[in-house]
């Protein structure tokens, strides 16, 4: 049986540290942007969140793709605890980006956005994987249809951005592009380390959630084991795989 | 295990859409409830918007939002008749490729969409859309026709989903609307320069080159996963 504790509190606390020396790093070293001043520093919350929410969103089609080729409950639990944790980062993002607008364009939302409009077609359809969940009862079908859902939603995420960006003008500061961004040296070394730390607390939680998943599965098989199959109330239906 | 004597994909598939094509055929259950759907509908959106006439991109999207309603009543009904009267324990016991029944389903709803802008897309001509249809058809159905092959593979792999759920009437469109969104981008962003009233008449061809890739990527992913929802 995997242990998911292992680990664990070396990378809490490399989390911690890097979530701190990233905020200490954006307020004290990252030089204020010419046009927006101060506001723009939401930048290093926003663009780490929203990749790290992407890359958990096609992490959890990856991981729902294994449980369809092995058909071994854990990797329903590795996907869904991945969109799960990717929908809750994307809420920040949302969240972020609207005042991140409202700041700089005077608008909470902005539809000639291309990547904020993107963002939130993909939250919408992830937004239906615990509706989607909760209203299927039998365990193994409710694993196998959020799989499939998994891996039709993360191939959705790349091509839905391709088709809202052709639909739209560039509006977006388009800092990251493939070719190296017109980023400076000191924001883009910011920025770096606020990625890492916003990955490394996305991978912590993932984690966390399922050494506490995997440790209550082992106390339900015991007591089971230990006081028979009629003293271990059934679980009451849930979105959440367990 | 297969035997040498089961049908091929392709002849199951064909059985299995004749048998839909003609149940349709004689229950007339839901391809002309879609016709009065979007029929009522643009009566609604002149109303709604307060024109007599609409052309360019606001016709172009009247149209889309019309027809993905209509369809979605379609992609709502597509496997009920199988639930509700056994057709998919009798399909799982046929010695024959599942894959057929998504191949299958998906062509029946790409009639059944055909159908419905045959009649649907002459009368938003002739109830909504200010500059003469007749110029502007071809490229008018090179998109429609691209969008349905969309609606038709997502709307089959939603409907397979939604169709095992308690709450199916809802699950089916929650899921399926933001799945087809780029695609109906594309639609509607494509269809608009064509019914423009000084338009080329020629659907933009990014728009038409997204709609194909989208179409590709979805048919392919759906043949991928469909097996996994029909196993029990």
């Amino acid at each position: 049986m995997t242990t998911y504790g292992r680990g664990l509190r070396g990378l809490a606390i490399a989390t911690v540290v890097t979530i701190t020396v990233a905020l200490a790093l954006v307020f004290f070293y990252a030089p204020l942007d010419a046009d927006q001043g101060f506001v723009q520093k939401i930048f290093y919350l926003h663009v780490p969140l929203a990749i790290t929410a992407l890359c958990g969103f096609v992490f959890g089609g990856a991981l729902g793709a294994m449980y369809l080729r092995t058909g071994e409950a854990r990797w329903d639990i590795r996907s869904y605890v991945a969109i799960h944790l990717a929908l809750i980062f994307g809420v920040g993002v949302l969240l972020t980006g609207a005042i991140w607008a409202k700041a700089s364009w005077g608008h909470w939302w902005i539809w000639s956005d291309p990547t904020l409009t993107s963002f939130l077609i993909v939250m919408l359809l992830f937004a239906t994987y615990q509706p989607l969940r909760f209203s299927i009862e039998d365990r193994d079908r409710q694993s196998r249809y959020a799989s499939v859902f998994a891996v039709v939603a993360g191939a959705f995420v790349p091509l839905n951005f391709i088709a809202v960006r052709a639909a739209q003008a560039y509006v977006h500061p388009r800092v990251l592009t493939l070719a190296g961004g017109n980023l400076p040296g000191s924001m883009r070394l910011v920025f770096v380390v606020s990625l890492l730390g916003i990955a490394l607390l996305y991978v912590t939680l993932w984690k966390y959630e399922m050494a506490a998943k995997n440790t209550r599965m082992q106390v339900r098989a015991l007591r089971r084991a230990l006081l028979g199959d009629d003293a271990v109330s059934s679980l009451k239906r849930s979105a959440a795989p367990s | 295990m297969r035997d040498e004597r089961a049908p091929g994909m392709w002849r199951t598939a064909l059985a299995v859409l004749r048998k839909d094509l003609l149940l349709e055929l004689r229950g007339l259950e839901t391809v002309p409830a879609m016709i009065l759907f979007a029929l009522v509908t643009f009566v609604i959106f002149h109303f709604g918007l307060g024109r007599d006439t609409i052309d360019g991109q606001l016709a172009a999207g009247v149209l889309t939002a019309t027809l993905l309603f209509a369809a979605m009543l379609g992609i709502n009904r597509l496997f009920v008749a199988e639930r509700e009267q056994g057709g998919f324990d009798a399909f799982l016991l046929a010695p024959v490729d599942r894959t057929a029944l998504l191949v299958a389903k998906a062509l029946a709803l790409l009639v059944f969409l055909a159908v419905l802008e045959l009649i649907a897309v002459p009368a938003f001509g002739l109830l909504l859309l200010g500059p003469p249809l007749g110029s502007r058809l071809p490229g008018l159905v090179a998109v429609l026709a691209l969008g349905d092959v969309a609606l038709a593979v997502i709307g089959t792999l939603v409907s397979a989903i939604a169709v095992h759920t308690r709450a199916r009437d809802l699950i089916g469109p929650i899921v399926g609307l933001p799945l087809l969104l780029p695609a109906l981008i594309a639609v509607a962003r494509g269809a608009g320069p064509v019914l423009a009233v000084h338009g080329s008449g020629a659907p933009p061809g990014r728009w038409v080159a997204i709609l194909a890739l989208y179409d590709v990527v979805f048919a392919l992913l759906s043949y991928a996963v469909f097996d996994f929802l029909l196993e029990d």
